[in-house]
């Protein structure tokens, strides 16, 4: 692809914070704001109405493009990132792009960043990207491996919470109660078991790798930030961004960006960065909400709600654990606690 | 620089000699000598621009293989056995992308039950996974078709496997002339990748591709195999040109010239045959040899004209297709099709087993008078195949055949505490 | 072509004993293959490993059944492991025993053997003496230089010293010597 093939960014892609943006200084307005930005994941792609992972892309993608001063190689899981973007003849991507197979993504990057070193391209860097199935899964191993020689790749997961590519099945990353299609809403404990489940960032930490945080759709400014900052260490560093998909949890396209503050709000997905396996700064939640202001938009969660049979229960079993990430991370001052 | 070393070491340095700049290290027996022996050169930069990056498994060395070479690098990695499984989902991968990565293969047995020695399970295996694949009859041979295999990749950009006998030849010490860096040089350019992750000019390498155009994608992997087959010989004579002696090559026949019986065979086996096949051109019988050295892409021509004399063909064979028989014998009748010549597979040397001059002879005999079935198990113990069988057909319990196996093997080993006769 | 077993324990240096003696044929032009009987052995289990040498390519792969000189770098596997097996009539039996054939049995095996074939050096001691650890190895090369006469002192000395630097590699020379000499003048 010549430079000339290069689709521009127009003015309708700069983002839903644009206005917002235009008041604020230009050293403080977002990646996306800007016509200048250089549109890794240009638009035609095939991802649903709605969904979080195109768009957590895009942002964590433009950014890193702008911190890695256009100098930026992309590596993709197999996934729906992959897919959407893709397929031949056609593809979104606008920088160099690499996809190999399912569970080989961050070893691929190190591959590709040996490689640029050795041939003397040491100013290019090498973000890796795959869905929740593809990092806390079956990459799982390759990611450990990456994390554990610290690498010199940025690792982000957008985590939808299942795997939505293959049809809405489990993956280490399903929320207990949620149903997917492997853990149907039958029988006496519907969705997806209680008690299960790998946290990524908390192992990522335990790597004592450089950098490591979560971000959310539901905070793009946030998002970019974090990138940024991680385009600005050298060595292994992740990034867990959580991307609502209106499809697997049958959320209405419109919601995206509502569902994903939620869960912020309610304490279930806590936002924070960590230097070196310690939590150096969270984002406090501003206005607190119950697990059930979150749940109840999304049909995987419909069991816990039926009228007349709510299962209250689980509903606080789920509240139990928001509240436990509340305090792990001290997300809500203690005058402001419910 | 002729030296008396071990056969890994010397392909260590082949391959550092032909400057690889990202190399990828798994242990697994009996490979590891050679990775061992790259990665002390880079640590004591005797091999400078290379990245040894020691990984976490087999699936990951090839995957960082892959990104490496995407990356424009000269990338190489070495595996055997269970490590070759581990990583087959990204051999097919490479070859799928068209980068040529160099891999050796130290050929070992596949489990269970679990066994670290010499057969060729492994590379057969993946032998359909659209890589190259030589096999080397000495270790003077395993060095020089390291150097081969990258100039042959590079060219056509598909990845070469290059089979080694484990411990065979991975662990022998014998003299191997290690070429000089400026006749490495002169034979291998840098490498100049026909596609590239490259900033300036972006491009997706890997996407997904429909039923409209697999098949053509699919036939190109095909071609270039096919295009191996005038690619290989080309590139063998200029080796010998630039190192004074030959080296790989499609087939290599010794004494077929009006031999009656013509033995087929891939690596070091060979060795062992012709000595077989002097001792018995002295004995008057009539019998020479075929070294198959590129078994991907397979030489049908080169093979059909070698064998078209031959009254009948034995593949000595170290690897087997459970409920076929052999598969080197199935492609080799496809290049004997249209002819009545009987096609012998020699299932041999399993599992490290030794195949002698002693056996050979026996079958190689047997076969001239007619003896030989169409699939014969070199040097099988019929007895402690006939124990177990009757011992499964008492016991519906009748527990690990490999155990078993072994019992009768080895009575003295084996405790006489009602073995039998507790178990129901 | 001369075929040489050898026969120790893991951690004995039974394979670079079979290494160092087909580096030292080499450096006399020959033609040598050396390799071990592989496994997963670990430390104290019986190993093999085989050495050839001839004046010409060796093809051969198969493991040595019939050897023209047995080394038996331990005597404790006399009666675990059938170390004799296929020795040849007219072949060399070269034992690290501090006890005499008569000793350990080999009378009968050493009286088909010819004339001063078969001895017993204690190589265990010597190599106690000059390395400060009973690693026989060395001193049976030495000793086998002697005996067998298939290749020279000066080329095992080489082959030693090649293959470790420094004082290591003067202290298994010297056991190595220290062996020979013993040989050669008893």
């Amino acid at each position: 692809m010549t430079d000339d093939a290069l689709q521009r960014v127009k003015f309708y892609q700069t983002g839903t914070q644009t206005v917002g943006n235009r008041l604020m200084d230009a050293d403080s307005r977002t990646v996306q704001a800007s016509t200048d930005r250089s549109n890794a994941i240009t638009s035609g792609h095939r991802a649903c109405q709605g969904c979080g992972e195109a768009l957590g892309a895009r942002y964590a993608l433009d950014a890193a493009m702008r911190a890695a001063g256009g100098q930026l190689v992309a590596v993709n899981a197999t996934g729906c990132l992959e897919v959407f973007t893709t397929p031949y003849p056609e593809t979104s991507w606008q920088i160099p792009w690499l996809h190999s197979v399912f569970g080989n993504a961050p070893a691929v990057a190190t591959g590709v960043a040996a490689g640029m070193r050795m041939r003397g391209k040491t100013d290019v860097r090498v973000v890796a990207q795959g869905g929740d199935g593809g990092t806390t899964d079956i990459g799982f191993g390759c990611l450990s491996g990456m994390f554990e020689r610290n690498d010199d790749v940025l690792y982000i997961c957008y985590d939808n919470e299942a795997y939505m590519n293959t049809g809405v099945q489990r993956s280490s990353a399903t929320p207990p109660a949620a149903r997917t299609a492997t853990t149907p809403a039958v029988g006496d404990a519907p969705g997806n078991v209680f008690g299960t489940g790998k946290n990524m960032p908390r192992i990522a930490m335990a790597h004592n790798i450089p950098y490591v945080a979560t971000a959310s759709v539901a905070d793009l400014h946030d998002l970019e930030a974090k990138v940024t900052r991680a385009m600005g260490i050298g060595g292994a560093r992740y990034i867990h961004v959580f991307v609502p998909c209106p499809l697997g949890w049958g959320s209405a396209s419109h919601d995206t960006i509502r569902i994903a503050r939620l869960a912020v709000e309610c304490g279930l997905f806590p936002l924070f960065e960590a230097v070196h396996g310690e939590v150096v700064a969270v984002t406090k939640i501003r206005r607190q909400v119950p697990v059930e202001d979150y749940l109840r938009p999304q049909k995987r969660f419909a069991h816990l709600f039926r009228e007349g049979h709510e299962d209250r229960m689980r509903v606080e079993a789920i509240q139990l654990m928001a509240d436990a990430n509340i305090r792990r991370y001290g997300l809500v001052d203690a005058e402001d606690a419910k | 620089m002729l030296k008396q070393i071990e056969g890994s070491q010397g392909i260590a340095e082949a391959v550092a000699l032909c400057r690889p700049q990202v190399v990828c290290a798994y242990p697994i027996t009996p490979q590891t000598h050679i990775v061992e022996g790259v990665g002390v050169m880079v640590k004591t930069g005797a091999l400078t621009n290379c990245e040894f990056i020691n990984v976490e498994s087999e699936f990951a060395a090839m995957s960082v293989a892959i990104g490496a070479s995407a990356a424009g690098a000269r990338a190489y990695t070495a595996t055997a056995s269970q490590g070759l499984l581990f990583m087959a989902e990204a051999v097919y991968n490479a070859a799928g992308l068209g980068l040529p990565i160099v891999m050796t293969v130290g050929n070992r047995a596949i489990g269970a039950p679990i066994n670290i020695w010499n057969d060729h399970s492994d590379s057969m295996a993946l032998k359909d996974a659209g890589w190259i694949q030589l096999y080397a009859e000495t270790n003077q041979e395993a060095a020089d078709l390291h150097i081969l295999a990258f100039r042959i990749a590079e060219e056509l950009s598909c990845p070469v496997m290059v089979c080694v006998d484990g411990f065979i030849l991975t662990h022998a010490f014998e003299r191997i002339d290690v070429p000089t860096q400026e006749q490495v040089d002169m034979f291998l350019p840098p490498f100049d990748p026909v596609q590239m992750l490259d900033v300036d000019n972006p491009y997706s390498i890997g996407a997904m591709v429909g039923p409209e155009a697999f098949t053509e994608v699919r036939y190109l992997g095909h071609q270039k195999q096919v295009d191996a087959l005038e690619v290989i010989p080309r590139l063998t004579a200029e080796f010998q040109q630039v190192f004074g002696r030959a080296a790989g090559g499609l087939v290599r026949p010794y004494r077929v010239e009006g031999a009656e019986t013509v033995i087929v065979a891939l690596g070091s086996v060979n060795g062992t045959i012709k000595d077989v096949v002097d001792a018995e051109r002295d004995a008057g019988n009539s019998i020479g040899c075929v070294t198959i050295g590129a078994f991907r892409p397979f030489p049908l021509m080169e093979l059909g004209d070698l064998l078209a004399g031959a009254k009948r063909v034995i593949c000595v064979e170290k690897s087997l297709a459970p409920g076929l028989g052999g598969m080197v014998a199935s492609n080799v009748r496809m290049a004997m099709r249209g002819t009545a010549t009987p096609v012998y597979t020699v299932i041999a040397g399993l599992g490290g087993r030794p195949i002698t001059r002693a056996s050979l002879t026996t079958v190689f005999r047997a076969a001239a008078i007619g003896g030989l079935d169409d699939v014969t198990f070199l040097d099988l113990n019929r007895d402690a195949i006939a124990g177990q069988i009757a011992r499964a057909s008492r016991h519906r319990h009748s527990g690990p055949i490999a155990e078993n196996l072994l019992k009768a093997l080895n009575p003295g080993l084996v405790r006489r505490v009602s073995q039998e006769g507790a178990k129901p | 072509m001369f075929e040489i077993r050898l026969h120790g324990r893991g951690g004995q240096g039974v394979v670079t004993a079979a290494e160092m003696l087909s580096v030292a044929a080499f450096d006399e032009g020959k033609h040598a293959q050396a390799f071990p009987s592989f496994g997963s052995e670990r430390m104290g289990a019986p190993v093999a490993s085989y050495c050839r040498i001839s004046d010409r390519e060796i093809r051969l792969r198969e493991p040595i059944m019939d050897p023209d000189a047995l080394i038996i770098q331990d005597p404790t596997l006399l009666h675990s492991v059938d170390v004799f097996a296929g020795l040849k009539p007219d072949g060399y039996l070269l034992i690290n025993s501090t006890r005499g054939l008569d000793d350990l049995g080999l009378a009968g095996l050493a009286a088909r053997l010819p004339a001063h074939h078969a001895i017993c050096v204690d190589a265990s001691g010597i190599a106690q003496r000059h390395i400060g650890r009973p690693l026989p190895n060395a001193a049976l090369l030495g000793a086998f230089a002697g005996l067998a006469r298939v290749i020279t002192l000066a080329s095992v000395l080489k082959a030693i010293r090649a293959r470790f630097a420094g004082k290591v590699g003067e202290a298994n020379a010297a056991a190595a010597q220290d062996a020979f000499d013993i040989l050669t003048t008893t």
